[in-house]
């Protein structure tokens, strides 16, 4: 059950509040409906995605993952752009 | 029975009238009230100049910023020395250049608010947050510009400072208490760092 999405944005190794603001301005550059597959190593990105797309009036959050990379833990999520 | 009739449509019609003042009254308390409900804005105070707390600020900023928000961040007394690109010292008096020389001349020269130990607190710090991958509060700033966060420096005491409109950045606005109300009074959230 692998989520589709349009576009990918690597944000491993960056810290708060770089993945939240470069996915915006990856967002930015989707069409309404397209899906953007964010990863992040940054454990408070989980929280952080959550906000925004309670915030915010052009995203939804998907959904979310974490995988277990060579034993860290990798954040994936999901935010479609809506409007 | 037509003057029942005729009775009749007359109080209706007053009880027409009355629901149109009743709508319009209300239309018009809906309308000031939307004018005093926060938008989405952030404003920012910014009166340390410590290398720790302005990162926090700049942090709030640029993720409300990436969140949709409008953010106006001031910079006051201290937090003045953020925004500045160099020291000049001349036509400045005894106690402004005293003042100039011993406060930090941009960014790059902020001390930390515990454990600075002359600097090598703030050089430890950043080479700390460098080690982790978090982004320098230069860095941090450029980014806020490129968001388009509002960055406004108080008037008053940029004045009681002597710092000069040339020792700052440029694309900066001036402003005093009721420009940051303005905005302040707009917003969500209003921090003081």
């Amino acid at each position: 059950m692998s989520q589709s999405f349009d576009k990918l944005f690597d944000a491993r190794g960056l810290n708060c509040p770089m993945p939240l603001v470069n996915a915006r301005k990856e967002a930015g550059t989707l069409e309404p409906g397209q899906v953007l597959k964010i990863i992040a190593t940054d454990r408070g990105s989980v929280a952080d995605f959550q906000g925004w797309a309670k915030i915010a009036k052009n995203v939804e959050l998907v959904s979310q993952e974490t995988e277990s990379v060579d034993g860290a833990d990798v954040f994936v999520h999901y935010i479609k752009r809506t409007a | 029975m037509g003057s029942s009739f005729d009775t009749r449509a007359g109080a209706d019609s007053s009880r027409v009238r009355a629901l149109e003042d009743k709508v319009q009254e209300l239309s018009k308390r809906l309308q000031e009230l939307e004018e005093r409900t926060p938008e989405d804005r952030v404003a920012i105070i910014v009166f340390s100049g410590d290398l720790d707390r302005v990162l926090a600020a700049f942090v709030i900023a640029t993720g409300a910023a990436a969140m949709g928000q409008q953010v106006s961040m001031f910079f006051t007394f201290w937090g003045l020395s953020v925004l500045k690109k160099g020291t000049e010292l001349s036509g400045k008096t005894l106690f402004q250049k005293m003042m100039a020389l011993m406060s930090p001349g941009s960014s790059l020269n902020l001390p930390v608010s515990k454990m600075n130990y002359f600097g090598v607190g703030a050089k430890m710090l950043r080479s700390m947050m460098k080690e982790k991958n978090v982004s320098s509060l230069e860095d941090m700033i450029a980014l806020a510009r490129e968001l388009g966060v509002r960055a406004i420096a108080c008037e008053m005491s940029r004045e009681v400072m002597g710092i000069k409109p040339s020792e700052l950045a440029e694309g900066l606005e001036s402003g005093g208490v009721a420009s940051f109300l303005a905005d302040s009074l707009k917003s969500r959230t209003s921090l003081f760092i």
